[in-house]
């Protein structure tokens, strides 16, 4: 059984044929279209490494079969970098050394782009971890992580500012 | 996982002749199926994606006062709507306090429903488990079972119903709608889910091929607005299943409890509705002597099935903080942690 679908990654248009259905947005990602930004950690939804943004909101790539998701469009963390200058949120984790060893860091930023954009959390760092409790970090970079969601966030929105003025 | 085949029914009727044939099953955003699927838990031969089946994905508020919500809506857009977090903000509260984001912009209602339990018996395919090969045995009744059912449960099967969505949901009377072959019907959810008996495979009312298509809170539910909360202990401060969980809902009037909701979560292979405990609320005074009354009626049934016996003081306690936190009011903005015994509490102590 051969399905054909279409996804919009990144910006671009994609036709990928699919031999199987039981291939997963995040190995097709991986697997077929080289884009290995996106972590595989636990594979069953348990630690966030895998988040990508599906229609604009933040989910488990490891969790979502590729061929339900025709149609969709799909951000990963190399979708972000505009060029060779990073996006707000990829710029704060550098400044507040928010990772050790990386292997959770696409799946945080990508959270964090998504809790951005969900606009719920304010400026409340409480809010802001239970709203990434989602991302699991091992080597515990968590308070980096949070301090850095805060800055984007108050990056970015100072940034609306100025182009709504 | 193994070989299956894909379906993407066009129409509500498609979906549901097509999943009558045997080893089919549902795929709405597979956030348990995908997960039961790669650990070998289920195998379905089919799946029928109702992911984009059209008008079910829609939050109508009904001319009751009720709202009637889409079994594709996803949850966090149900914690969100404006309608469900003002008219019956203990179904807000229980959703935001379940899963982590990720999973809350995927994962739908019908999902949450029918979402399976997550005893680590069943989820590893070397144990032996009534529920996923009938007849094997249980080894959770002789295994880790701190976490298992305190309530309804047989030699069987000792599982816990995961869902906190469903808690709130019985308690204020939820309507399941179902569609089948034979056409559609209306279950109350606190009578959807099945307690183990000699057939903890089946768990839910529903018959093969039939599918939830809509979830109804009826306007008179709406009347505990000013009083209802989701409280949930948990091992971990967030992105964890409930030890044990209660949602408290009270409609007082001239500082008299007029109507009393409760239900529990965690304990039992449904959520679990405790009428006793509303009957003995009713008509008096909000404070922690009825609450513990209260909660002692809740429980008096419950018996441990295994190393859990510290789940049935938990639960009263639980219950009786809910109840006391419903009665000091809903708060205008969720806590920053929903549901957490760990957020501040209004007015002060409860241990009183």
């Amino acid at each position: 059984m051969s399905l054909s679908i279409a996804l919009t990654i990144n910006g671009t248009q994609r036709t990928v044929e699919l031999e199987d259905p039981r291939v997963t947005l995040l190995d097709l990602l991986r697997e077929r279209l080289d884009l290995t930004g996106t972590k595989k950690g636990c594979d069953r939804g348990q630690c966030g490494a895998c988040t990508v943004l599906l229609d604009g909101r933040r989910i488990n790539s490891c969790l979502a079969l590729a061929v339900s998701q025709d149609g969709a469009e799909v951000v990963t963390i190399e979708g972000l970098a505009q060029g060779e200058t990073c996006h707000p949120v990829q710029a704060a984790f550098i400044a507040h050394d928010a990772f050790q060893c990386g292997f959770c860091t696409p799946g945080q930023i990508m959270s964090a782009v998504g809790l951005i954009q969900e606009g719920q959390v304010g400026d409340d760092p409480e809010r802001v971890r239970e709203g990434m409790s989602g991302n699991l970090c091992r080597c515990g970079a968590y308070r980096g992580i949070t301090e850095a969601v805060l800055e984007a966030q108050r990056s970015l929105s100072q940034a609306g500012r100025k182009e709504a003025a | 996982m193994n070989r299956f085949d894909y379906i993407r029914p066009a129409t509500v009727s498609e979906a549901v002749a097509a999943a009558a044939a045997p080893g089919s099953a549902y795929l709405a955003a597979g956030t348990n199926l995908i997960d039961l699927m790669k650990g070998g838990i289920v195998s379905p031969q089919r799946l029928v994606d109702v992911s984009r089946l059209p008008g079910l994905d829609r939050i109508e508020p009904l001319p009751d006062g009720g709202v009637r919500i889409g079994a594709r809506v996803r949850n966090a857009d149900l914690a969100h709507d404006p309608t469900v977090s003002k008219r019956f903000p203990a179904v807000a509260e229980a959703l935001l306090s379940g899963a982590s984001a990720q999973l809350r912009n995927a994962a739908t209602v019908g999902g949450n429903l029918l979402q399976r339990t997550r005893c680590a018996y069943f989820y590893d395919p070397a144990s032996a488990c009534n529920k996923r090969q009938p007849g094997a045995g249980c080894d959770a009744r002789g295994g880790e079972n701190r976490l298992h059912a305190v309530l309804g449960w047989s030699e069987s099967c000792i599982a816990t119903h995961p869902s906190d969505f469903c808690v709130p949901l019985a308690a204020l009377d939820a309507v399941v709608e179902i569609e089948g072959q034979a056409g559609r019907r209306e279950v109350a959810l606190e009578e959807f889910h099945l307690l183990p008996g000699t057939t903890p495979e089946r768990e839910s009312v529903l018959a093969p091929g039939e599918l939830v298509v809509a979830v109804r809170l009826p306007g008179a539910a709406a009347r505990f607005a000013a009083h209802a909360r989701y409280l949930k202990l948990r091992e971990r401060t967030s992105y964890a299943f409930a030890v044990v969980s209660a949602a408290a809902c009270l409609h007082i009037e001239d500082g008299v409890i007029a109507e009393a909701r409760l239900a529990l979560g965690g304990v039992a292979a449904k959520p679990w509705r405790a009428r006793t405990a509303e009957a003995a609320l009713a008509g008096v005074r909000p404070n922690s002597e009825h609450f513990r009354r209260a909660a002692e009626a809740a429980l008096a049934e419950a018996r441990p099935s295994g190393d859990n016996a510290f789940k049935i003081e938990l639960a009263r306690r639980i219950a009786v903080r809910a109840l006391a936190l419903a009665a000091a009011g809903t708060p205008e903005r969720l806590p920053a942690l929903p549901a957490s015994p760990f957020a501040p509490i209004p007015g002060g102590a409860l241990h009183g």
